[in-house]
């Protein structure tokens, strides 16, 4: 019986693969690589910049290659940064310790708001849905004002918490995962409280796991988020502001300081894309070949 | 079943009703944290912002009530919103449709390749979005003078004589910067359709090819798209918002305020305008008010249309 049921199997996934005509994957996989050049032509550019000698920036016609490759623009930069008032490892710490405090406590109260929201029926559900969604088409820019308002009334301006706190109330996560939660079967979820689970347990046993690649992208967002964050109005102190406020100085400094820029903007990006990295590698092993089981 | 609805004849009302407010109290407890940071840093500065628009309001005295002045102000005698509106909308037009169907089309592809590829090819179509500064980059490859890369290979192919100031030159600026944008534009909605495809459960597609599903846009239409209905939504809200908020790039790259004729003024820079240069905050939150109607509208509109 099982064999039989193992060949089943065998013979749908020949009848799958059969579906994929070699010409269409050639094509699209094409299409791919020209845009994926596009896409990474800027990113490519920023690499070989980082490591291009002052003068090739002034040669003409301009090389998008580097001819003589030097690592001067790192040194310049680690000049720079030590010739500041705080040490480079302090900025490391505070981008570090925020970001990674941020995203670890909004990943995890994102998610678990997401659930009742998307599953419960109460008094104010639909309410706060439409609240959450509307929300996020107001613009960010004005609403800084009553922000720094608020921070300063609870004495938290010139502390990680002015950095950290506005962090946790995105709506974005929330609505997400809101929406990822709808491809969870209630019959799932039901036979949960049948088994006796609280709603914390179900919460934990049946509906994380099963959204996993939603959580690993709001873990990437939200990290990607409070990493560029400069909050030049919110810290004043230096020895607490976060490493982009500090690499933003570099850059801002225009032409004279091109390879330099370049090679902070490129230090800055490495973090986001290692977490993207690891957390989209976590996904990629566990949902891979299932996805959500009905 | 949904919880919280009612259980049943056999049970009386009273038992009803104490397991409804458990469960009440259940869902409020998971909801609490995040309630709580959303109140206070999201919801009471959109509302205050709001009824700032009512107001005279420099940052320096307290705000004096207005009622409806700023909105006059702004409907009858600001002439220089009207182009802001005008190159906020050619923005949204074009950047909004192209971005969110690219960051679908891309996310699907990238879905049917093999999953080695998949990553390496899912990081670089969102790496422009990682980093907060990377449009810079577009500044060199457009930079004004003969070095920069497109003036550069422009002049000595002969193509052009003296170099293009690209980024002030009304004829050019606009295009440029929605090549930018839409450049920079893939990453919350790809992320998000990559996730959505990712959930979708693989037996679905085992279960299709039985049923005498040929090839993938067959696949595509009647299993994928289906099952991505909540993440295209999402990605439809977002991508609209986006659209409209066009402005640190026109800043950063062209002047925004500031550039020549206006000519890539948009409704964000219009407002950074009034409320970090001038000090009105309150004109600038009835900008806001402003345009958040028109996302909201054109949300309406958009799902009006798909029939969401």
């Amino acid at each position: 019986m099982l064999s039989a049921v193992k060949r089943k199997r065998i013979r749908v996934s020949k009848v799958k693969r059969l579906s994929r005509s070699p010409v269409t994957t050639f094509f699209l996989a094409f299409m791919l690589f020209v845009v994926g050049v596009f896409m990474a032509l800027p990113m490519v550019y920023a690499v070989v910049s980082a490591f291009k000698p002052m003068e090739e920036f002034f040669v003409f016609p301009p090389r998008f290659f580097v001819i003589n490759p030097t690592t001067d623009n790192f040194i310049l930069m680690g000049q720079l940064m030590s010739s500041m008032w705080v040490s480079f490892e302090r900025y490391l710490f505070n981008t570090l310790f925020v970001s990674g405090l941020s995203t670890l406590i909004y990943t995890f109260i994102a998610v678990l708001a997401s659930y009742p929201l998307a599953k419960h029926r109460f008094p104010g559900s639909k309410v706060i849905r439409e609240l959450i969604v509307t929300a996020l088409m107001f613009t960010s820019a004005v609403t800084g004002v009553a922000q720094y308002i608020i921070l300063a009334r609870l004495r938290l301006i010139n502390t990680y918490g002015a950095l950290l706190l506005p962090s946790l109330a995105s709506t974005m996560g929330v609505f997400l995962c809101m929406q990822n939660l709808t491809l969870v079967p209630d019959e799932m979820l039901e036979s949960g409280k049948i088994d006796g689970a609280g709603e914390y347990r179900i919460w934990w046993s049946l509906v994380v796991p099963n959204i996993k690649p939603v959580v690993a992208t709001i873990v990437i967002f939200q990290f990607q988020s409070v990493w560029n964050q400069t909050g030049h109005h919110l810290i004043f102190n230096e020895a607490l502001k976060p490493l982009a406020t500090a690499l933003s100085q570099i850059t801002s400094a225009g032409i004279s300081r091109a390879g330099a820029g370049a090679a902070a903007s490129l230090l800055l990006m490495i973090p986001p894309i290692l977490v993207f990295i690891i957390s989209q590698g976590k996904v990629m092993e566990t949902m891979v070949n299932s996805g959500i089981k009905g | 079943m949904i919880f919280g609805s009612k259980k049943g004849p056999e049970l009386n009302n009273r038992r009803v009703r104490y397991n409804d407010l458990r469960s009440y109290f259940t869902s409020y407890s998971m909801l609490i944290p995040f309630l709580s940071m959303f109140f206070i840093f999201t919801l009471v500065p959109i509302v205050s912002a709001i009824a700032l628009s009512f107001s005279d309001f420099n940052m320096l005295e307290l705000p004096s009530w207005v009622g409806w002045a700023n909105y006059r102000r702004l409907i009858f005698e600001d002439d220089v919103l009207l182009i802001a509106l005008k190159n906020t909308l050619i923005f949204a037009i074009i950047t909004g449709p192209v971005s969110y169907i690219f960051a679908f089309v891309f996310a699907w592809l990238i879905n049917e390749m093999p999953s080695k590829m998949r990553v390496l090819m899912t990081i670089i179509f969102y790496a422009p979005s990682v980093s907060g500064n990377v449009y810079f980059l577009w500044q060199y490859i457009f930079s004004s003078d003969s070095y920069g890369l497109v003036n550069g290979i422009l002049i000595s192919n002969g193509i052009i004589d003296e170099p293009i100031l690209w980024f002030t030159d009304p004829n050019y600026n606009l295009i440029i910067i929605i090549i930018v944008q839409l450049w920079l534009s893939l990453g919350v909605s790809f992320l998000a359709f990559i996730a959505g495809l990712q959930s979708i459960d693989r037996t679905q597609y085992e279960a299709g090819a039985i049923d005498g599903i040929r090839n993938r846009f067959q696949e595509l239409w009647h299993i994928t798209l289906p099952n991505m209905k909540a993440m295209l939504l999402f990605g439809a809200v977002m991508q609209i918002s986006g659209a409209f908020s066009v402005g640190t790039i026109t800043q950063a790259l062209s002047g925004g305020y500031m550039s020549v004729r206006y000519s890539t003024l948009t409704i964000i820079n219009h407002m950074t305008d009034y409320g970090t240069v001038r000090y009105e905050m309150g004109y600038a939150s009835a900008i806001s008010v402003i345009l958040f109607i028109m996302v909201y509208l054109s949300k309406k509109l958009v799902f009006r249309l798909l029939k969401w």
